[in-house]
């Protein structure tokens, strides 16, 4: 059951299908770097998972019935790449054969089963299926079931945030989470159960697969995939979580108000603070991580908007201006830290 | 019949279909395709409450089933397996969007309702245009214009091979619920432990399998590229197909038809 055409408009359609392709085409291109002839292997992984979906088994104390999901266990078995390119596979047949999901809506459907998994979850957790030999059921199911749990949260909530930026729906931020949520956290329990269950019976027959995926993970990945994973998750709460900032006072400007009234202390008349201010003023791009206004509509509201205070504003604040401040934000701290790493790293020489 | 037997046995159907001979089935898939997704964002660019302006857009399907040879109980048997996630969530705008938009012959509809029919409208066309492409296509001819339209060859591949082991896992995973239904004491259901027992075994199979194939495959000279021989020279009928029904969609969004149409039958009623 997957995100349909009808609750998504072209530009996040539009949008998550080029995130999606730019997505595919690093993997390819990851996959033919491994120089590993992986394809019939995944062919037939992908062909298990859809026909593990089709059977039902009923979850216990709630008289429902689930299927596999997979995301997680063709990561595990095939390695992120190749398991991405997987999901998008066997996604396009259920859209195509089944339409179960949307044309339009499959770059949003493969990004939300695919990237968490298998470039957010598994780098995390692929150092600790193997690092002390093969893994037993218990280690197995303590990674994965946060693993799966984790993924399929952050799944649904990118259903929940494309449905809403797409704007077909009335149904409201917090209506929808508390919906989804939930029944995504029961979902990713059992998910990760039977993930582990079937990692430990590969792992009891056939014990070379586990270590050899994991072997080439270790030896290729290094930090890459992590990293696109943080960056990814950066911009998303940049661009998108800052609408949802609480709009109330921060713990500063409490204590201020409640000691002289106002939440802001009025700035000292020196020559100093003030030569200061207009610097500020006049080098900072986005002021109050927000697009800046311009000065005569400024003077006039600044008297009216200072009234109504910070209950007047709605929540969640959407706002180009926020989105465009956090995004930017977080590019510039990228390269300043990135900066920071190159200057501060050691000779390659090895004299150390 | 089993539910796997029944996918297995539609997706044969679908297969079937896509090898007849019409005039429809003649043409480039990749102009198919790239109609079909054009159609597809169109329909998803309307407003939140264009319900009128949608009904142009049935042609499109309509037309290709006729010429296509497509039978529209297909569309009904696969609405069976269509998510109904946009119906479940579109459900809710009735209740959330109160206010009267119109009055029709004495009810008052609301907002919601109709943006919630907009939403089942859009669901039904897409639905059926996805559908209507495979059954005048055939998933190797899709894969073809897909790799030429720039996908990575790895990925339609994939697709290709991945679709013909369903047919073979997927009576191997039927066998499987078969030999448990007839084993089950008083009918019941898979449990969790069963179930994990199953995957398991499934997928020791499928490896096991797909390492035989693979070697099978070695052993008649497979290079790691799936031949992909469904594309031929785009023809003129190709040509003329992608424009004149990408000039319809475009016609069709940006004159409101339907409301002129309304307002002339209306006049001359009058």
């Amino acid at each position: 059951m997957h995100m349909g055409d009808a609750l998504i408009s072209p530009a996040v359609g539009g949008a998550m299908w080029a995130t999606t392709i730019g997505l595919t085409a690093y993997a390819a291109k990851r996959l033919r770097a491994e120089n590993s002839e992986k394809t019939p292997l995944m062919a037939t992984l992908g062909a298990f998972v859809f026909s593990a979906q089709m059977i039902n088994f009923s979850i216990p104390w709630t008289g429902s019935s689930g299927h596999l999901g997979g995301g997680l266990l063709l990561a595990i078995l095939l390695g992120p790449y190749a398991a991405f390119l997987t999901i998008f596979a066997v996604l396009a047949i259920q859209a195509l054969f089944f339409a179960d999901g949307g044309l339009l809506a499959m770059g949003c459907n493969v990004f939300n089963l695919g990237f968490w998994p298998a470039f957010a979850v598994y780098p995390f957790i692929s150092r600790y299926l193997t690092c002390a030999g093969l893994p037993g059921a218990g280690r197995l199911m303590a990674v994965c079931i946060p693993a799966a749990v984790i993924g399929l949260q952050l799944g649904a909530l990118g259903v929940v945030l494309q449905t809403l930026a797409s704007g077909r729906t009335d149904l409201p931020f917090t209506t929808f989470a508390l919906y989804m949520q939930p029944i995504h956290l029961a979902i990713g329990i059992v998910e990760g159960i039977i993930t582990a269950a079937v990692v430990a019976a590969v792992v009891k027959a056939r014990p070379e697969l586990l270590a050899a995926s994991s072997a080439q993970q270790m030896a290729r990945s290094g930090q890459r995939p992590l990293a696109i994973a943080l960056i990814a998750a950066a911009l998303m709460i940049g661009g998108v979580l800052s609408w949802f900032a609480s709009q109330h006072d921060d713990g500063l400007e409490w204590s201020i108000a409640k000691t002289i009234g106002q939440s802001e202390l009025d700035p000292p008349r020196s020559a100093v603070h003030a030569s200061l201010a207009a610097l500020q003023e006049k080098i900072s791009l986005l002021p109050d991580y927000d697009f800046k206004k311009p000065q005569q509509a400024d003077a006039a509201e600044g008297e009216e908007e200072g009234g109504e205070g910070k209950d007047g504003e709605k929540w969640p604040a959407v706002n180009a201006g926020t989105s465009v401040a956090g995004i930017v934000g977080s590019v510039l701290v990228l390269l300043l830290a990135g900066f920071i790493g190159l200057a501060l790293r050691r000779p390659p020489s090895g004299k150390f | 019949m089993s539910q796997i037997e029944k996918a297995i046995l539609d997706l044969g159907a679908l297969d079937c279909l896509a090898r007849q001979r019409t005039a429809i089935h003649g043409i480039d898939p990749r102009a198919k395709v790239a109609v079909c997704l054009v159609f597809i964002a169109t329909v998803a660019s309307f407003d939140k409450y264009d319900v009128a302006a949608l009904a142009p857009f049935a042609v499109y399907p309509a037309a290709l089933m006729a010429a296509g040879g497509v039978p529209i109980s297909l569309i009904g048997r696969f609405l069976v397996y269509a998510c109904p996630f946009a119906i479940l969530v579109g459900a809710f705008n009735p209740l959330f969007d109160r206010q009267i938009m119109l009055e029709l012959g004495g009810v008052a509809v609301s907002g919601g309702w109709v943006s919630f029919f907009s939403i089942i409208c859009r669901f039904l066309l897409a639905f059926s245009a996805a559908l209507i492409l495979v059954a005048t296509t055939g998933l190797n001819a899709i894969c073809a214009s897909l790799t030429r339209l720039g996908l990575p060859r790895v990925l339609t591949a994939l697709m290709v091979m991945l679709y013909r082991y369903i047919f073979l896992l997927g009576q191997e995973a039927n066998r499987m619920k078969r030999a448990h239904d007839l084993r089950a004491v008083n009918d019941q259901g898979v449990d969790l432990r069963t179930y994990g027992s199953l995957a398991s075994l499934l997928l020791l199979r499928a490896y096991a399998r797909g390492e035989r194939i693979h070697a099978a495959m070695l052993c008649r000279g497979f290079d790691g590229e799936m031949p992909m021989t469904a594309i031929s020279r785009f023809s003129i009928g190709s040509a003329i197909f992608l424009i004149a029904w990408l000039a319809y969609f475009a016609a069709m969004r940006f004159l409101p038809l339907p409301r002129h149409l309304g307002e002339a039958f209306l006049e001359a009623a009058r």
